[in-house]
């Protein structure tokens, strides 16, 4: 699949040497990276490599130790309360209030990125061809499949139509059908102009990414596209390069 | 052959006319490591607690060990270890305090306790963190422990509920070569996982979808009974050529992965490959070449699902 690295317009995200110290704890170390618009960033490591410090980073949740950086053109140290209205994020728990039915999370949702009741219902109704969220519009957020609620999460993040989407672990304990339907939305948004940055257990929907970076310990270790990497490490598995890299 | 380790014979569980298991029958044999796979919702979890004693059946009948779990639940609870999905370990006890917990809720007698903690320390490389609060663990470190726990009192029956979600790749591993090593040791092993790949290490699967057991066998069997076949093609605009098989057959059968897009054909089918590529570029796609691909377990999983709706 080819990035759209070539289009003219800036990167949607841009970073130098970000670097976040907890204490002692180096978390992320000199971080460097571009990712373009519409592209799918795969963004890979072991638990505890940095990944989630960097997506906090990024987000405007947490301020960088040094380095620097942008999203969407904004500034990742001064201008975080931009990059918010900005971006779309799906954190790796699923953040629904479970106790809302479905239509009040996404009217909540929606509310906080300050669309109105009608906005909102037309954007569902827009989503609903992909997302199918009307049939259990009425039900409690607890009881739902597991699937659904990771829908109904990503119909949070992108009902302001985000140009950026921050994805944190979001397949998670998700069956392999529906990880295959969540990544067939990705490639649409992507398609459309989203670009998308997305964490993940699962190294067969790294095949799913324009392009790789791979984490340990705080650094880049490896980023380039799934099909160069395997190429260069003469291996056919993502994982089984996954695990020669970061392997302690 | 001696009795099965697990057998289960017409298990049925409904819930408010809901069908969690239709009529489940399977054994697994002593020392085996056996997989269940299968989408959220197709009843793993209520299999295993259905095994684990947890809750009763509507009907049907199953015995760990030649126990019977209708009439002896409180004896089966004894033999098997169990590790639910969810993390149920005091996070604000530590690694160590969470293993006598355990050890006292299942009357380890005390000389042995400390003989089978330091063992399980050792085996899980837990040693070095036995001070830290369970709370402040990576994710697989968490599910060292949890297992770690679920094994304080020796049980010779394993059951495990999708134990590495949210695991990353190389503690996946660490943790399935434990798995590996009680099974030597002969501890006869469940696991419910979304994983195909650890699916594939398993002796035997189970696919289960809707209640219904769709197939049993190794991996191998399981995958001999994909009778169509798959294809990798190769263009431009991957998600659009994607998108129109998708719509032209039926989305299961339609994956993107990375620089190719696989199309899995069924046995059923009367469509060739060849027409639907031309198809296709007179809707005006560009498809650069078109290659026949190995089926995997997932693509079998699919194609099982799909004929049987």
């Amino acid at each position: 699949m080819h990035a759209p690295s070539a289009l003219p317009s800036p990167p949607a995200v841009s970073v130098r040497n970000l670097t976040k110290r907890f204490g002692d704890f180096v978390a992320v170390d000199n971080v460097s990276f571009d990712v373009s618009q519409g592209e799918i960033f795969g963004f890979l490591g072991a638990n505890g490599a940095g990944k989630t410090t960097t997506i906090r980073m990024l987000t405007g949740l947490l301020k960088p130790s040094s380095g620097e950086g942008t999203v969407g053109g904004w500034d990742v140290n001064r201008e975080y309360e931009k990059i918010k209205t900005r971006i779309g994020y799906m954190s790796q728990r699923f953040s629904l209030y479970d106790d809302l039915k479905v239509r009040e999370n996404l009217l909540f949702f929606g509310g906080i990125y300050g669309l109105s009741s009608q906005k909102i219902r037309e954007r569902v109704k827009e989503l609903d061809g992909s997302l199918n969220l009307l049939e259990m519009e009425n039900r409690r957020t607890v009881s739902l499949p597991l699937g659904f609620k990771q829908r109904l999460a990503l119909a949070c993040a992108i009902l302001h139509k985000p140009p950026i989407l921050f994805l944190d672990e979001p397949t998670g304990g998700v069956d392999p059908i529906a990880r295959r339907y969540f990544w067939d939305l990705i490639s649409e948004l992507a398609a459309g102009g989203t670009t998308v940055f997305v964490t993940t257990h699962y190294m067969d929907e790294a095949e799913y990414c324009h392009r790789l970076s791979i984490m340990d310990k705080g650094r880049i270790v490896e980023m380039d596209s799934p099909f160069a990497i395997k190429k260069k490490y003469g291996m056919t598995s993502i994982q089984d390069i996954f695990i020669q890299l970061v392997d302690r | 052959m001696g009795e099965p380790a697990i057998q289960i014979t017409d298990l049925k569980k409904q819930y408010q006319g809901t069908i969690a298991l239709s009529s489940v029958s399977f054994d697994i044999k002593p020392g085996e490591m056996f997989g269940l796979i299968g989408p959220d919702g197709a009843g793993k979890t209520s299999l295993i607690r259905i095994l684990t004693s947890l809750l009763d059946p509507d009907d049907g009948q199953c015995r760990l060990l030649g126990i019977s779990v209708n009439n002896e639940p409180e004896q089966v609870r004894k033999v098997i270890g169990y590790m639910p999905q969810r993390f149920s370990l005091y996070p604000d006890l530590t690694v160590g305090e969470n293993l006598r917990f355990f050890a006292d809720l299942f009357r380890v007698p005390r000389q042995e306790r400390l003989k089978r903690t330091e063992a399980l320390l050792q085996f899980s490389r837990l040693t070095p963190f036995v001070k830290r609060r369970a709370g402040q663990l990576s994710g697989g470190m968490k599910q060292k422990l949890a297992l770690s726990c679920a094994l304080i009192h020796t049980p010779k029956v394993l059951i495990l509920d999708e134990p590495t979600t949210g695991v990353d790749p190389v503690s996946r591993r660490e943790f399935w070569g434990i798995l590996k090593t009680l099974k030597e040791g002969g501890v006869t092993l469940l696991v419910a996982t979304p994983y195909m790949d650890e699916a594939e290490k398993c002796d035997r699967i189970a696919l289960i979808n809707k209640g219904n057991i769709l197939a049993v066998g190794t991996a191998a069997e399981i995958i001999e009974r994909f009778t169509g076949v798959v294809y990798a093609l190769f263009g431009l605009n991957l998600p659009a050529i994607a998108g129109w098989f998708k719509k032209r057959l039926h989305p299961n059968q339609v994956q993107i992965l990375g620089d190719r897009v696989h199309v899995s054909l069924f046995a059923d089918t009367t469509e060739t490959m060849d027409s639907l590529c031309r198809e296709a570029e007179n809707s005006g796609h560009s498809i650069r070449s078109v290659e026949a691909a190995e089926p995997g377990l997932e693509d079998t999983f699919i194609s099982l699902i799909v004929e049987k709706n």
